[in-house]
Parts: C-alpha cells; sequence; structure tokens
C-alpha cells in the first residue's frame, strides 16, 4: 500500500510541475498572440490575420491554437493533481484502518484500539498526514476553481499557475522532507504509539479539516490577485470572481479557529478557550488580514479605491497561513501544541522569502495599473471608516505578530526570553478591539461620500442612549435587580473593560436591529406586508449587506462571552465521599469516585451531585484517563453551560497519600454566548453567500393606460 | 495602611474640587460628588486572597505546561504549589506587588512573568502597538484629508459640476427615492 500512496504523491508533483510550466508556456505565448487594437487602453484583441496581414496572421493563430491546446493540458493536469493526491490520502486512511504499523507515520500516531473516527483523523494528526491534507485541500480548490474556468479561461489560467506554484511546494515536502509513506526500520512492531490523548477528542475530527480549509482557502483569492496583477486585469471582475472564494474561505477559518477554542475549553482542563499560544495566534493573524480585506473589498467594487491596499491585504493573509504553518512545524517559538515539530521550517522560510519576492517583483512592475482616482467629499462616510476599520484590523494583526515575536526578537536584543502571555494581550489588544466595536456600531450607518449631522443624530440617537441605559444599569444595580453583575468598573480594570464591551455591543446590536427596522418599514409602507415579511424581504434584496449586519451581530455576541472571563471564579478541593465544595450558586458533594478500565485507556471519575438552592438539578462526571499506548494522561471536564454562566470541573487526579480524588470547580459567566455568536455568524456568512432576490419596480403611471389595446414595446438590456 | 493612603487620596483630591462647587453654592452636589470619589477610592482597595488572585494570574507556572500560574491543572506537578505557596507567604507578609514579582524572577528567572515588564527593552512591546495605533490613526487622517481636498475631476462637455446646497438637494431627492 505505502507503495501506492508514494508513487500517487510523486504522479501528484509532476502533474503539479507540469501544471506550472505548460500554463507559464501557454500563456508566454497567448500573450505573444495577443496585441492592443490601436486605441491605447483598449482590451486587447486576437492578431487572427487574414488576407493583407498573410503569414504574420497565420503564425500568430497557430500560436494561438497551440497554446490553447497547451493550456488546455496543463488545466486537465491541474485537475488530474486532485485525482493522484486524494489517491495517496485515502492510500493513507485505508493503512490506518488496517493497522499498518510497517509505516512510521501510522506507527507513531495510530494503534490497534483507537476508535474509528480518530483513525480517520490520523490523516491529519501528525506532521507528515497533515501536510498531506493540506496538499490534497489545495488541490480540491484547484479542482473547482480549473473546472469553472469558462467564467474567464484567461484569468483563471493565470490563477491555476499561481496554485501550481504552490502546490508544487507542498508536494515537494511530502514527497522529500516530510513523506507519510516512509517504512518505519527494524522489526515490526505489535502494536503503535497511539495517537495523542489531546486529540482523542470529536472535534478534533472535523477542527483541523475546518481550519485547514480556511489557511489553504485563501490561496485562492491570492492566486486570482497575484494573477490578475500580473497579466493586468482589466477591472474589478476578478474581485467579484473571488467574493464568493474569499467569504468561504473566511467562514471555514472562522469556524475552525472557534473550534478550536472549543476544543482547547472542552479538553485542556484550564477552563479557558483561548490563552494565546502562539499556535493560536498563527490562526487568528490571517483571520484578522482576511476580515480586513472583505471588509475593504467593498471599496473597491463600490468606488474603485484602495486597489494597491487590498493587493497587500490578500496577499498578506495567504503568507500569514503560511507563517502561521512555518511557526507551527519549526519550532521556532515555543507552543505547548505545536504538536508537530522538525526541519521542514527551512523550507517554509525559503517558500515565504520566494512568495514574497515574486508578489513584490510583479506589485512594482505593474503597479500603474492598480493606481485609482481617490476623491473623498468628507471624512464621515463610509470610505473613511472603512479606512479605520482596516487600521484597526491591521493593528490588531500586528500587536498579535509583534508579541507572538517578541520573546525571539527579546532574546537577541536582550539576552534572555520573556514570556508573552494573556496579561500582554489584554492590556494592548483590548483598547483596539474596543475601538473596533466603536467602529462596527458606527460604519454601517454612515452613507458612501458623506453623512450629514442629521442624519447621524437620527441614527445614532436612540441605540446611543439604548447603550447607556444597559451600561448604567449593569453598572449600579445590585444582582438582586436582575442585574448579571453589579458590574463596578473602578473595581478593577478588567470590568471596566467588561462594561465596555458590553455596552458597545448593545451599540452595535441596536444599530444592526435599527437597519433593519427601518428598511422593514419601508417595504412594508409599500407593500402591506407584515414587519416580519417585509424584513425577510429586505435580506433577500441585498443579503450581502443584511448578511454581513447579522455576522456583526454574532461577533458581539461573540464578545459579550468574552467579557464573562472577567467574572471567572474557580476553587479547588480534595472531595472524599460525601464532601462539600461550594462556587457561586453552586453547592457540589461527591457522592463517590472510582476507575473504570478500556481496551483505549484507563479512567478515573468522581461523581459529583449538584445543587442550587438547595434542589438538587444535576450529576457531573469529571474523568480523568491514562491512555494505554501512549502511556500519557489527559483530563475530560464536565461542564454543565447555562445562558448565564458554565460549571465546569475538572478531575485533577488522587491524592498519593489517601487516593481522594482532588476536583477543581471554575464557574465561567457568559461562555455559551461564545458558542452561540460563532453559530450566528456562520448563520450570517451563508446568508451573505445566497444570490440576491430582484426588486421589483413599480411605477406608478401618470395616465391611465387602456389594458385591452397593448402598444407595442421595445425590449431593452 | 491601604485605608489611611486612600483618606489622603481622597483629601487631596477633593479638597479643590469642594472648595469651586463650594464657590459656586453647590455644597450638596460638591458632597455627593465627594462621596462618589471616596466610594471609587476605597472600593479598589484589595484584600490578600484578591491579591494572590491578581498576582496569580500575572505569573507563569514554570513546569513547563505554559499556563498562568494559578491555571495550572495538573496533579503532581513539579512547580506549582511550591510557587502557590510561595506566593501566598509573599502576599501575606504584605510585600508590595513589585517586590514579590522580583522575588520570582530572580528566583526562576524573567520567563516567570506572564507579560513583559515595564522596564528597559521589554517596554517596547507596550509601546510600539501603541505608537503604530497613533501613526496609523494620523495617516489615515492625513490620507482622508488629501483626498478630501483632491479637485473634482473634469466633466466632459462642458457641463457645470454640482456643488453645496444644490447637490445636498440631489442627495436628499435620491435618498428618499431610493430609501431601503
Amino acid at each position: 500500500m505505502a507503495e501506492i500512496g508514494s508513487f500517487a504523491l510523486l504522479l501528484g508533483l509532476a502533474l503539479s510541475v507540469y501544471t506550472f510550466f505548460a500554463g507559464i508556456v501557454a500563456l508566454t505565448f497567448q500573450k505573444h498572440a495577443l496585441q492592443p487594437a490601436g486605441r491605447p487602453g483598449s482590451r486587447p484583441t486576437l492578431r487572427a490575420g487574414t488576407g493583407a496581414l498573410g503569414n504574420e496572421g497565420t503564425l500568430s493563430a497557430l500560436l494561438r491554437r497551440g497554446s490553447e491546446r497547451i493550456g488546455e493540458t496543463a488545466r486537465r493536469a491541474g485537475i488530474a493533481i486532485f485525482a493522484a493526491v486524494f489517491l495517496a490520502a485515502v492510500v493513507l486512511v485505508i493503512c490506518a484502518f488496517r493497522d499498518d504499523f510497517t509505516i512510521a507515520y501510522i506507527f507513531h500516531h495510530s494503534n490497534r484500539d483507537l476508535p474509528a473516527p480518530y483513525k480517520f483523523a490520523v490523516l491529519w494528526s501528525g506532521q507528515e498526514g497533515s501536510l498531506l491534507f493540506w496538499s490534497l485541500l489545495l488541490a480540491a480548490y484547484g479542482f473547482v476553481l480549473r473546472l469553472r474556468h469558462k467564467t474567464d479561461p484567461r484569468l483563471f489560467a493565470y490563477a491555476s499557475v499561481v496554485l501550481a506554484g504552490v502546490q508544487i511546494f507542498f508536494l515537494l515536502l511530502v514527497n522529500f522532507a516530510a513523506n507519510p509513506f516512509g517504512i518505519l526500520e527494524g522489526a515490526l512492531r505489535p502494536d503503535g504509539t497511539g495517537l495523542n490523548p489531546l486529540l482523542q477528542y470529536p472535534e478534533m475530527v472535523i477542527h483541523p479539516p475546518m481550519l485547514y480549509l480556511g489557511y489553504v482557502g485563501f490561496t485562492v483569492p491570492f492566486a486570482f490577485a497575484l494573477g490578475a496583477l500580473i497579466m493586468k486585469y482589466p477591472g474589478e471582475k476578478w474581485i467579484h470572481i473571488t467574493r464568493r472564494w474569499t467569504m468561504v474561505t473566511w467562514g471555514f477559518l472562522t469556524i475552525g479557529v472557534f473550534l478550536g477554542a472549543h476544543w482547547a475549553y472542552s479538553v485542556l482542563g484550564w477552563g479557558g478557550y483561548w490563552g494565546w499560544d502562539p499556535v493560536e495566534n498563527a490562526s487568528l493573524m490571517p483571520w484578522l488580514t482576511g476580515t480586513a480585506f472583505l471588509h475593504s473589498v467593498m471599496m473597491q467594487e463600490k468606488r474603485g479605491m484602495l486597489k494597491m491596499w487590498n493587493m497587500w491585504l490578500v496577499f498578506a493573509t495567504f503568507w500569514l497561513a503560511i507563517l502561521g504553518t512555518f511557526l507551527t512545524r519549526s519550532g521556532i517559538i515555543s507552543s505547548v501544541h505545536a504538536f508537530a515539530q522538525s526541519s521542514i521550517g527551512t523550507w517554509f522560510a525559503w517558500f515565504l522569502a520566494i512568495t514574497f519576492i515574486v508578489f513584490v517583483f510583479f506589485f512594482f512592475k505593474n503597479k500603474s495599473h492598480l493606481a485609482s482616482e481617490h476623491k473623498l467629499e468628507s471624512l464621515v462616510s463610509r470610505e473613511s471608516s472603512f479606512l479605520f476599520n482596516n487600521l484597526l484590523f491591521v493593528l490588531l494583526c500586528f500587536t498579535v505578530l509583534w508579541g507572538t515575536w517578541f520573546p525571539k526578537i527579546s532574546e537577541l536584543v536582550q539576552g534572555n526570553k520573556v514570556t508573552v502571555g494573556g496579561p500582554f494581550y489584554n492590556r494592548v489588544a483590548i483598547p483596539v478591539a474596543l475601538l473596533l466595536l466603536i467602529l462596527t456600531a458606527v460604519g454601517p450607518l454612515l452613507a458612501w461620500r458623506k453623512t450629514s449631522f442629521e442624519s447621524l443624530k437620527r441614527n445614532f440617537l436612540w441605540p446611543t442612549i439604548g447603550a447607556a441605559a444597559v451600561a448604567v444599569f449593569l453598572m449600579v444595580t445590585p444582582k438582586s435587580w436582575g442585574s448579571p453583575f453589579g458590574l463596578r468598573p473602578w473595581q478593577d480594570v478588567a470590568y471596566f473593560y467588561s462594561l465596555m464591551a458590553i455596552a458597545l455591543s448593545v451599540l452595535v446590536t441596536l444599530t444592526v436591529a435599527s437597519e433593519f427596522y427601518r428598511g422593514g418599514r419601508v417595504i412594508s409602507k409599500h407593500t402591506g406586508q407584515n414587519m416580519f415579511a417585509s424584513m425577510v424581504q429586505l435580506t433577500h434584496r441585498n443579503t450581502r449587506r443584511y448578511g454581513g449586519y447579522i455576522v456583526h451581530f454574532g461577533v458581539v455576541v461573540v464578545i459579550i462571552g468574552f467579557a464573562g472571563a472577567a467574572f471567572n471564579q474557580d476553587k479547588e478541593q480534595e472531595m472524599a465521599n460525601g464532601d462539600k465544595l461550594t462556587i457561586g450558586p453552586y453547592t457540589l458533594v461527591c457522592r463517590s469516585y472510582t476507575d473504570d478500565d478500556s481496551p483505549n485507556y484507563a479512567s478515573e471519575w468522581a461523581l459529583m451531585d449538584v445543587y442550587k438552592g438547595g434542589k438538587q438539578i444535576d450529576t457531573m462526571t469529571p474523568v480523568r484517563r491514562f491512555y494505554k499506548a501512549s502511556q500519557q494522561t489527559s483530563t475530560m471536564p464536565d461542564i454543565r453551560s447555562s445562558l448565564n454562566e458554565d460549571l465546569y470541573l475538572v478531575f485533577e487526579g488522587l491524592n498519593p497519600d489517601n487516593g481522594h480524588p482532588i476536583i477543581k470547580a471554575h464557574l465561567n459567566p457568559l461562555v455559551m454566548w461564545i458558542w452561540l455568536g460563532v453559530w450566528i455568524i456562520l448563520g450570517g456568512t451563508v446568508l451573505a453567500l445566497v444570490p440576491n432576490a430582484p426588486a421589483p419596480v413599480r411605477v406608478p403611471a401618470r395616465v391611465h393606460v387602456d389594458q385591452r389595446q397593448p402598444a407595442p414595446v421595445a425590449t431593452g438590456d | 495602611m491601604s485605608a489611611s493612603r486612600n483618606s489622603i487620596t481622597k483629601q487631596q483630591l477633593g479638597a479643590p474640587l469642594l472648595a469651586s462647587f463650594a464657590r459656586s453654592g453647590h455644597r450638596k452636589l460638591a458632597s455627593a460628588v465627594m462621596l462618589g470619589a471616596a466610594v471609587f477610592v476605597l472600593l479598589g482597595a484589595g484584600d490578600p486572597g484578591a491579591r494572590f488572585t491578581e498576582i496569580g494570574h500575572q505569573m507563569m507556572c514554570i513546569c513547563g505546561c505554559n499556563q498562568i500560574l494559578l491555571e495550572c491543572n495538573h496533579v503532581g506537578c513539579p512547580s506549582s504549589d511550591g510557587m502557590r505557596n510561595e506566593l501566598m507567604a509573599a502576599v501575606t507578609r504584605g510585600d508590595s506587588d513589585s517586590l514579590v514579582e522580583q522575588g520570582f524572577v530572580q528566583k526562576y528567572g524573567p520567563t516567570v512573568l506572564a507579560a513583559p515588564t515595564n522596564k528597559g527593552f521589554d517596554r517596547a512591546a507596550y509601546i510600539l502597538p501603541f505608537v503604530a495605533l497613533i501613526l496609523g490613526f494620523g495617516l489615515v487622517v492625513g490620507i482622508v484629508r488629501a483626498w478630501k481636498n483632491r479637485p473634482a475631476p473634469a466633466i466632459a462637455g462642458g457641463l457645470r459640476p454640482v456643488r453645496g446646497a444644490e447637490l445636498e438637494q440631489f442627495r436628499d431627492q435620491a435618498g428618499k427615492e431610493t430609501d431601503l
């Protein structure tokens, strides 16, 4: 089997090389077969000569036909890459299911008693497999792109060449630096060393694919952007073509990032969901620049502005995704969950350098093509808000990048490493994030070109009053009045940030709601429909805009969830049978503790009765597992979630002196809002991808028309 | 100790303000402001438990788990129990935050702190993002002003550009007719 996999990978590499070079040859000859027709700046036309053009025309036609044929073979070879890489991936999965421990990768990442879904997940659980998986996803994106080439054959051909270039790099890696089909030397082992226990969790079956779909997916907008730059593509059509790709990719990356956070929360057992680890940061950075691109691209579409900036943003997003992989794999920056480190960091460093040089070369060569006429009428306009929005997103990305690299920089400058953890990001990133939240409230309500003071007052007065009222309510009312916290911002800066985050979230929510209401009211007035139906129709008429508003609403729900972290509590206690632990409104009573055994792991767990207000409401079972194959321990916290708070119990271990379990209880307010917010973001993204419904236009006739004798009408286009 | 420090602060902060309000005859308002200020200041005073939690969240466990000291969650950790005990002892003794941190840095090295300090090169970690924010903000404002001050492109065919009140009128009309 391993030979089949290795052969498929080599074949994939050969096909990628062919797609790349044949694509370049075809595009070069096509370029020579085209020439501007007369007027400068006009679109190129084919030099298909007849009559007076004579031999030159015939040669040109031959050149064109030849280049088209070569281009078509390159496209088909590009499609075949997917088949080859898919075969390699299938072979690796089959090897995992067949417990083929002759393959080193399977031996190191699987074992006989590993449950079937995790055997499938072996594909992306280690260095070599995850690079193969990356290649597979890239080939899949390329497969779809090459099938849809008729949308714009030349642009797609350029994008296909760029994708093939990236594909060559990843296939070189899996063929020569991190081959997943490498044979284990020495005698055949009876069993594998097993999958990392932290990865044996249901979300791990979907978290990496989602994240990788996001990472890899940003190669596609980059390929189109670079293609458009190289060929000096006229107009903004490439932006329209890549809009859906970018949004889908952004959606996958969002899901991937939050699935990672949920996995960390559910498995790592420290009670949090985001630790500002370099690997987490690596996933956040392309998300931030990708989000900036999704916003600023509207400036290019609507006003033809920011063409150069968008080109850099889309490149930065792609580049940061690769940089994230470099950080994870090179071991250059220490991280708790850099699962797979090796010398392939050098390969990534070269690839990063080459892509940077190639992009910068073409950017400066063709940047005159990106020149655009920038004209603003007012500082208070949608255009300005997008500029500030981009500034803050890029600044947040820079902050995360700076914090991630600072330990290394510190080591170089002052000779000692420092830790850059949560407290640093809380101090630096939260104020910027709050500014961004203000823009989220203000930006969508500003008109393109100019917004009058009257319009500002009309749109913001009530939302601002509402947000201020909620802030005052949270601040001054005691818990007994229904205020969730009795939030006193002067007690702690964390409370201040929390209050600001909630108040600004309310502001965003109210401005979003007012947008739906005002639009719905207009439709309702014209059609006589009820408000809800009108708002649905409104959304359907401009899915991108209103889908975007729903995404904004999802983001503020997530932010409210984050704000709850300021009020986290935890307690740790050794619990014999009948012992009690009180945290917040809950009393936990240890009913019993025991152990269990299964083929894959042995487990110790406690049975904890949960009381609230003197009444038993639940029984929870935090577990600690010992995985036999890998000889590693892992906790499985038990989490009782509600909209108000999560009760999070961790079985930390047994006291070696008396065998009593040690339980750590966390009370984490509002965590469920984060996961709810992500679903809303996902819903908004899907909605924004739905095509708009055509808006019916009804113009009342000033003169009555006799409909019995219809007059002939002309059709227009 | 902290109460007396707070009461001095209250008087120092409050006296000029009180005098100012007294001059304007708003004694009751001044008293209310003073009371509010006192509440602000006094509520900020922390107990040893709160200080332990706060400082413990500014430090890392050094066992290699890369977790915040008070969030290190594995039983049998060779480091975190001892470190917590040391921290609790220091807080109970009444050591200042900086003294506690200094002691930990001397014993465990600078990586024990969860974030760079505000001294020497470490300060750059905090300064640079805010410098970038200010520069970026200035840059964006400059760009917007430059774009705003650009002359409007000439209109072909000798047509007169619409400006000022007339433009506002057409804009309002367009807004009303296409309001969605």
